[in-house]
């Protein structure tokens, strides 16, 4: 379990690595970043004398070793357009773009697993079919333009709710539908293949040839053994809302981490845009160190590879 | 003793393509006139899922539609007509059906750039599956076969990739590089090898272990043409299904870039850009936003139900 634990904790050490390199590197994918940072108007002096300041002459690594250290003590640079760190305003707006995963995240589960489990336990009949094909749609519709459809009935046709900002629980509907509909999708499909695996195997016969109950076998029996894999899933699409955060802060002007991000890029505010990154990367690591650790109660076997 | 030990001593069924015996003896088909059959045999399958082949005509028709669009297009989807902008849909219009989906803020008709809209969204979509499958394919392949090091190397790329937001890295990129048909392809073509990589592994490692990979190594086949003649075939079906719901995603990721102001750049019509503007309109004219959407909508759920049926055809316990 220990030596389990710590291995997949430098995994993890590796992976941030990693995610620090890219981080750094997107800044020198032209080849030169103090033309990526200035104004395409800079003069050729200006360009020399920033790059000199920023230590953009160095050897490559040691710009990467400073941007590590940096990186490690939260400095990321000033932010261009707002002359702040662009760590801390990245910060401030981290637990906007939490609020609004978590919302989403909610949505799905709340929505995914029952419709997944009745599927799966009324294969075939009407049930099945209207929830597969509703889980079909939502794999396939663009979160975009659910976003801009929902606002366009909701909020400029009925007029029921806002279209945008943050604030009140109304502000959070639209939004958090928008963006776990990809989510409450996949995790349906998966909870009922999921159901429909552990429900044809031998000892949910053997269940079921003692006397025990539909209720009892599909929640007590059948689900525990089909909740690993959506809690893998879970962990996964943590990530996927956390990157769709980005187009659905951007629709309903969520004050997120993705809509700072897109601005950022918008402004060439590099600074921020590589701590959104990092940040955003870092979270998603951290969160599935936490479900792999979890995921050694719930299926034991794990710990003995 | 336990029930599961009970059930292996259930006897066998050996599939019928495992009994080399019995195809020894019987007079054998031509090896293209047999590969005909069994691709018939595997189409008539899938055609036999009729949610695939439902599919499978509307991937065509769209496809057909976009190698076609100058054909079809009803007006040039550039031309701009100022005088009948924001024309609504033919059947609201009193003018009569001569917009059938209505016009744009410069005029321009929605139907046309919505038929000339599939052209990015297809040519990304091909474009970028091709790269990321080949990429993943071989990544699949080294780490599968080789194992140690390679493996773990290449699985720990495979975490870095993951840890990323797909879209933000992707639009930091862009922005940097610069938005262009080539960097959109490039961009999402060498960020989505991963799940390629790891479908294909996983088959190598179940495939690696067979008889006739040993008995290819026995007899000194080396190993690049032990992986490309004997491995790659077979594990060519995972990376089919993979491929074509993978193609679904990219079309979604090529509009939310296009509708971020970072995909192919204005005038040329794409989906992302249509609804971009159609936005800005949502209150007073409703089409713009709408019909492109649904276009998206529409070639995204032919691609999704068509991978479903392909990989419920050739592989059902396929997990993906």
């Amino acid at each position: 379990m220990t030596t389990y634990l710590v291995r997949r904790l430098a995994q993890s050490l590796i992976v941030l690595l990693g995610v620090s390199f890219v981080v750094f590197f997107i800044l020198h994918l032209t080849g030169d970043p103090a033309a990526v940072l200035l104004p395409p108007d800079a003069s050729a002096e200006d360009l020399q004398r920033f790059r000199q300041a920023m230590g953009f002459n160095d050897p490559f690594f040691v710009q990467y070793g400073r941007f590590l250290r940096g990186a490690l003590q939260g400095d990321f640079g000033q932010s261009i357009r707002h002359g702040e760190p662009a760590f801390g305003l990245v910060v401030e707006r981290m637990p906007a773009t939490f609020e609004l995963s978590g919302a989403a995240l909610v949505i799905a589960l709340a929505l995914a697993i029952p419709a997944g489990i009745v599927s799966a336990v009324r294969r075939n009949t009407t049930v099945d079919y209207v929830s597969t094909v509703v889980a079909l749609l939502g794999q396939s519709l663009p979160t975009f333009w659910l976003g801009i459809m929902l606002i366009l009935v909701f909020s400029v046709h009925w007029g029921w709710l806002p279209s945008s900002g943050r604030g009140r629980i109304e502000h959070l509907i639209l939004p958090a539908i928008t963006l776990g509909l990809f989510t409450t999708a996949r995790i349906a499909r998966l909870t009922r293949s999921g159901m429909l695996d552990v429900l044809s195997q031998d000892f949910i016969r053997t269940a079921r040839a003692k006397g025990v109950g539909d209720p009892p076998v599909v929640w007590k029996h059948a689900l525990k053994n089909a909740a690993i894999p959506i809690v893998t899933i879970v962990g996964i699409e943590l990530g996927t809302l956390l990157g769709g955060s980005v187009i659905t802060e951007t629709i309903f002007a969520w004050p997120g981490v993705g809509r700072l991000s897109v601005q950022a890029i918008y402004n060439r505010d590099y600074p921020v845009v590589q701590a959104a990154v990092f940040l955003l990367a870092s979270t998603f690591v951290l969160v599935n160190l936490v479900v792999d650790v979890l995921y050694t109660y719930l299926d034991p076997r794990i710990r003995l590879r | 003793m336990t029930p599961r030990t009970l059930h292996r001593w259930r006897p066998t069924v050996v599939p019928e393509s495992d009994s080399g015996a019995a195809r020894v003896a019987l007079p054998m088909a031509h090896p293209a006139a047999q590969g005909r059959r069994e691709w018939l045999a595997f189409s008539r399958r899938l055609v036999r899922r009729r949610t695939a082949l439902f599919g499978a005509v509307v991937v065509a028709v769209v496809l057909a539609v976009a190698l076609a669009a100058p054909l079809v297009s009803p007006f040039d989807p550039l031309g701009q007509d100022l005088e009948n902008r924001l024309r609504p849909p033919g059947w609201q219009d009193g003018a009569g059906y001569i917009h059938p989906l209505g016009t744009d803020h410069l005029g321009r008709d929605i139907l046309a750039r919505v038929i000339f809209g599939a052209r990015p969204a297809l040519l990304v979509g091909v474009a970028a599956v091709l790269i990321s499958g080949v990429l993943g394919m071989i990544a699949g392949l080294l780490s599968g076969y080789f194992g140690g090091p390679v493996d773990d190397v290449l699985m720990r790329l495979a975490d870095i990739q993951l840890a990323f937001p797909f879209i933000l890295l992707a639009i930091a990129v862009i922005g940097v590089l610069g938005p262009s048909l080539l960097t959109i392809i490039a961009v999402i073509g060498v960020s989505s090898w991963v799940i390629y990589a790891r479908v294909v592994r996983g088959a190598v490692l179940s495939i690696r272990e067979r008889e006739f990979i040993q008995a290819a190594q026995a007899l000194g086949v080396r190993d690049w043409r032990v992986l490309v003649r004997h491995i790659l075939p077979n594990a060519f079906t995972p990376w089919l299904v993979v491929a074509t719901l993978d193609m679904a995603r990219v079309i979604v990721i090529e509009s939310a870039l296009s509708f971020l102001g970072l995909g192919v750049q204005p005038p040329t019509p794409t989906w992302g850009g249509m609804l971009a503007d159609g936005r800005v309109y949502l209150s007073t004219a409703w089409w713009l936003a709408t019909f492109p959407g649904l276009a998206i909508l529409v070639a995204v759920l032919g691609i999704n139900l068509f991978g479903d049926g392909l990989r419920d055809t050739l592989d059902p316990r396929l997990k993906i």
